[in-house]
């Protein structure tokens, strides 16, 4: 059947490439941090992209902060201590912001119960 | 009837998005972090003209005011307020200490032999984590400290008139 | 010179004739014959030509190096290779808005040849609602981004580009991605004057058609292109990072995949009526907006234009007054007919094209607030939060999966009832392989996040499923078939790639080596070279992986002159299964070299899938250019 021979060819597919998966889990998780960090002198970069100053600094602080024990959601509010909300790429859920997160899934209930009357409730 | 509800409520909710749109085109796009009352925490480095390690607690005592003024050799806008430094460092109750931000040592050292050293110490943050835990991300700036050790106020960008102004206003 | 007087002047002429078209297309416009006066056609072609000429002359300026003209002062480089001088043209603000005029301009006219067999006050409707869009630009342009301004005295050189815009991929960017967002120019003007006509019905929806694919198809190569320009040219390795420029050009894409399946339905049934002239609304008037958010300096976003909140202003007002007319028109004209009354059976294509818009609304408006909420909350409150990949991600991915899964079997409901016997073994069959699939997967590599471990397997089982389609001997809806094979191809080469690849980030002197698990990075030594308008510093990298088996890497330091800047330019090795990406970046006052080393899987699977993706749009096209 010509769909086993696809699924065999997945199988050989990812049976071939490399792992090369570096397991320094501290240096992953700078890495993975400053993925979520805008970088202030820059238009629209992340410290984990931008080869500025500023974020060369920060990488090293993040480093520095891991060493000394702090969890990513410590580093995460130490950082928003110091720079404000501005800083992360993730917005928070609070007073001000749930209305960003909320509104997409309401809107989202609210196309399918129109979806549903449309689709089942009878007309005449 | 549910029709011109539908349309007035759409045309109210739009001319809302267009307000909103126009104010926010003539807002500023810098960005000044909230940091006033935060109090500094200890930091410690090499004085620029020596070799020793400095505390900011043996620093910051004995003063009213402290100004902390980042800057670095290769920064235009730190050469072009220096003069306001070098003015400000006449006044005896304020004591101005400099944060040398990741430079080259020997290029510092001639930047202020050149143009005058308004700064009572210089500490040396070459890797610039110093200015982090300030809260700063560029040079220059520049903060004014109580003698709680509080963040008074923050100066992002060079000191033009109006801040210049601003800030000795703040120390009287 | 001369090719700067001439471009200004053409375009005022191109002005002259776009607004004599009002009165003589209002005036034939009563007529009962059924033939439009052969003026209108000469006028919208002589409003394209001098448009044609204007951008003509623009181009000449840039490759002649005319630094009197201020576009090309602040664009241009006598250095600069002429490839890269012609694509300058459309690489600053004022050239790529005489790109948004050509396009505005050239579409109408085809439109009006092509639709003979459409009613003319219909088509006459078209060219009055595209007219009101083409004069607002062309005032646009000459009021506040005239590309022809005249400085005097001519400077002897040019303020350079940026050269990280010196790339192909970029180059070529705008004129397909404009294509596609300004092509839907036609489809927002043409469905104003079906309202007004009363004529969304099955024959408009057929003619429509066309129209919307061809937006489409140019609108997924025009993404394509600026992911493979960011992933090659700025050096981070990834292809999409939710960043303002690139939502801009999403959203559209998103209303007019929902608008393309609208119109499907709307060929064969006259229903979803009002629904489909939304959304044919809404594209155009996201493309508007998106042109407005990444020009006017209202967001913080890697877009290089000029940012002139003069501009914006003028966008912002015109983008209002296209949305109050639309809201006009749709409000007085619009006949709610016999839809409401037509009861939908739950197991139709209907149902399918419903379920797939109830799904992309859902991403538009994921998209659509994730972009916006920021400026409003700055203006309302004052205080600045910062929207990224963490939301989009967070919001998307969960409302995948039972996309994934309704695409799985949606598009098949018509068939359902009387198919399933027939393929109910093979769909249990393919259900378990994915499962088999996932959990080896699982057991090899682990998974980091619970959300990527539940995508797999149905990512995996709909990629089965449309190829099992593709493959079939049944031929009929084939170019539905490919497309959302590319689709679940895209989908799932994503999610591989996003589990499989990896990285090291190190400071390296030349020299020195370093060895990770998996295998070592040698630094071997450093070339100087000169190019044409930079200084080239290139490292010879060579990796060694666990079965010693070597690759050479060689990225680059490019100092350029004009303008003062260093990129840095990856070295990327590509095989099917996976980039090998190798960056370096100079550490200030230090011989160390930051070097990043990624292991990007199934890279090349992203692009091909989603050429594969826009080939669907691309055959569903050309059949009916066939069948014609």
């Amino acid at each position: 059947m010509k769909i086993l021979k696809l699924f065999i060819i997945i199988i050989i597919l990812i049976t071939n490439f490399t792992k090369g998966n570096s397991n320094e889990s501290k240096d992953n998780l700078v890495n993975k941090i400053s993925k979520n960090i805008r970088c202030l002198i820059c238009q629209g970069q992340s410290i984990y992209d931008s080869q500025s100053d500023f974020s060369i600094s920060m990488r090293l602080v993040i480093k520095k902060k891991l060493e000394e024990g702090l969890t990513e959601k410590e580093i995460y509010d130490f950082l928003k201590d110091k720079y404000g909300q501005w800083i992360t790429y993730e917005p928070e859920f609070n007073k001000k912001t749930f209305i960003l997160w909320i509104m997409p899934i309401l809107l989202f209930i609210i196309g399918g119960a129109i979806l549903f009357n449309r689709l089942f409730v009878k007309k005449y | 009837m549910k029709n011109k509800i539908l349309l007035i409520s759409l045309i109210l909710f739009i001319c809302f998005c267009l307000v909103v749109l126009f104010k926010g085109l003539n807002n500023s796009n810098v960005y000044i972090p909230e940091t006033t009352n935060k109090i500094i925490k200890e930091f410690k480095s090499r004085s620029l003209f020596s070799d020793d390690e400095i505390s900011s607690e043996k620093i910051l005592v004995n003063s009213d005011y402290y100004i902390l003024n980042i800057w670095a050799s290769w920064c235009g806008p730190c050469r072009k307020e220096h003069p306001k430094l070098m003015e400000l460092s006449k006044n005896p109750s304020v004591k101005i200490i400099g944060i040398n931000y990741r430079d080259n040592l020997k290029n510092a050292k001639n930047f202020v032999k050149k143009f005058g050293n308004p700064y009572s110490v210089i500490f040396v943050d070459t890797n610039g984590i110093i200015s982090i835990e300030l809260g700063a991300y560029g040079v220059p700036e520049t903060i004014i400290v109580n003698k709680d050790k509080k963040i008074i106020k923050k100066f992002i960008g060079y000191l033009d008139d109006k801040s210049f102004k601003e800030l000795n206003s703040i120390l009287k | 010179m001369l090719a700067n007087q001439i471009g200004y002047y053409s375009l005022i002429l191109g002005l002259i004739s776009s607004i004599i078209i009002i009165p003589i297309s209002l005036k034939n416009y009563p007529h009962n014959n059924e033939t439009i006066d052969r003026k209108i056609f000469s006028l919208s072609f002589f409003q394209f030509f001098f448009v044609l000429v204007s951008f003509i002359g623009l181009v000449f300026s840039f490759i002649n190096s005319d630094f009197g003209n201020e576009t090309v002062y602040n664009n241009s480089h006598t250095t600069k290779p002429l490839f890269y001088k012609i694509s300058g043209t459309w690489g600053n603000h004022e050239g790529s808005l005489l790109l948004w005029l050509l396009v505005l301009t050239f579409f109408i006219f085809l439109f009006l040849v092509k639709s003979k067999s459409q009613p003319k006050k219909y088509r006459i409707l078209t060219l009055l609602f595209q007219q009101t869009i083409i004069i607002g630009f062309f005032i646009f342009v000459l009021k506040t981004s005239n590309p022809f301004n005249y400085l005097f005295p001519t400077p002897k050189e040019g303020m350079g580009l940026n050269p990280i815009l010196q790339d192909p991929a970029l180059a070529i960017h705008p004129p397909i991605l404009y294509l596609g967002f300004v092509g839907s120019s036609v489809i927002f003007s043409s469905s104003l004057a079906a309202v007004v006509q009363g004529y969304i019905s099955k024959s408009w929806a057929n003619h429509i058609k066309i129209w919307i694919l061809i937006s489409w198809f140019f609108l997924t190569i025009g993404i394509l292109l600026g992911s493979i320009w960011a992933y090659y040219e700025l050096g981070w390795g990834g292809f999409w990072f939710w960043d303002p420029v690139e939502n801009v050009s999403l959203m559209p894409w998103l209303s007019l995949t929902a608008l393309l399946h609208c119109i499907l339905v709307l060929e064969k049934k006259t229903i979803l009526t009002s629904w489909t002239i939304i959304l044919s609304i809404s594209t155009f008037v996201l493309s508007v907006s998106g042109t407005f958010l990444v020009r006017s300096g209202i967001l913080n976003s890697v877009h290089t234009f000029a940012n002139d909140p003069e501009r914006g202003l003028f966008i912002l007002f015109f983008l209002f007054f296209l949305i109050f007319l639309a809201l006009i028109v749709f409000f007085m004209f619009h006949k709610n007919g016999n839809h409401e009354t037509v009861k939908i059976n739950f197991l139709s294509k209907e149902t399918s094209i419903l379920i797939n818009n109830w799904f992309m609304m859902y991403f538009l408006s994921v998209v659509l607030i994730g972009t916006l909420y920021p400026i409003f909350l700055e203006v309302l409150t004052n205080e600045k939060i910062s929207v990224g990949p963490p939301f989009y991600n967070k919001l998307i991915l969960p409302f995948l999966v039972p996309f994934l899964i309704f695409m799985t079997f949606v598009p098949y409901l018509k068939w359902i009832k009387s198919e399933f016997n027939k393929i109910k073994i093979d769909i249990i069959l393919l259900f378990i392989l994915s499962f088999i699939v996932s959990i080896l997967l699982f057991k090899q590599f682990g998974f980091e996040s619970l959300m990527i471990s539940i995508l797999i397997p149905f990512t995996f089982y709909l990629f089965l499923i449309t190829a099992k389609d593709l493959l079939s001997k049944n031929k009929k809806n084939f170019s539905q078939k490919v497309s959302h094979f590319g689709f679940s191809f895209l989908v799932l080469s994503i999610l591989l790639n996003s589990i499989f690849s990896s990285e090291i980030i190190i400071n390296l002197k030349e020299g020195e080596r370093f060895s990770f698990q998996g295998g070592t990075i040698t630094f071997h030594s450093l070339e100087e070279n000169n190019g044409k308008n930079y200084k080239s510093i290139i490292g010879n990298f060579e990796i060694y992986d666990d079965k010693n088996q070597s690759i050479k890497l060689m990225p680059e330091l490019r100092i350029y002159n004009q303008p003062s800047i260093v990129t840095s330019e990856a070295d990327i090795k590509t095989t099917l299964f996976y980039d090998k990406f190798l960056v370096m970046n100079s550490v200030k006052n230090n011989e160390y070299f930051n070097v990043r080393y990624q292991v990007k899987s199934f890279m090349i699977w992203i692009w091909i899938s989603t050429l594969i993706l826009a080939l669907g749009g691309f055959l569903s096209f050309t059949k009916r250019l066939y069948e014609k």
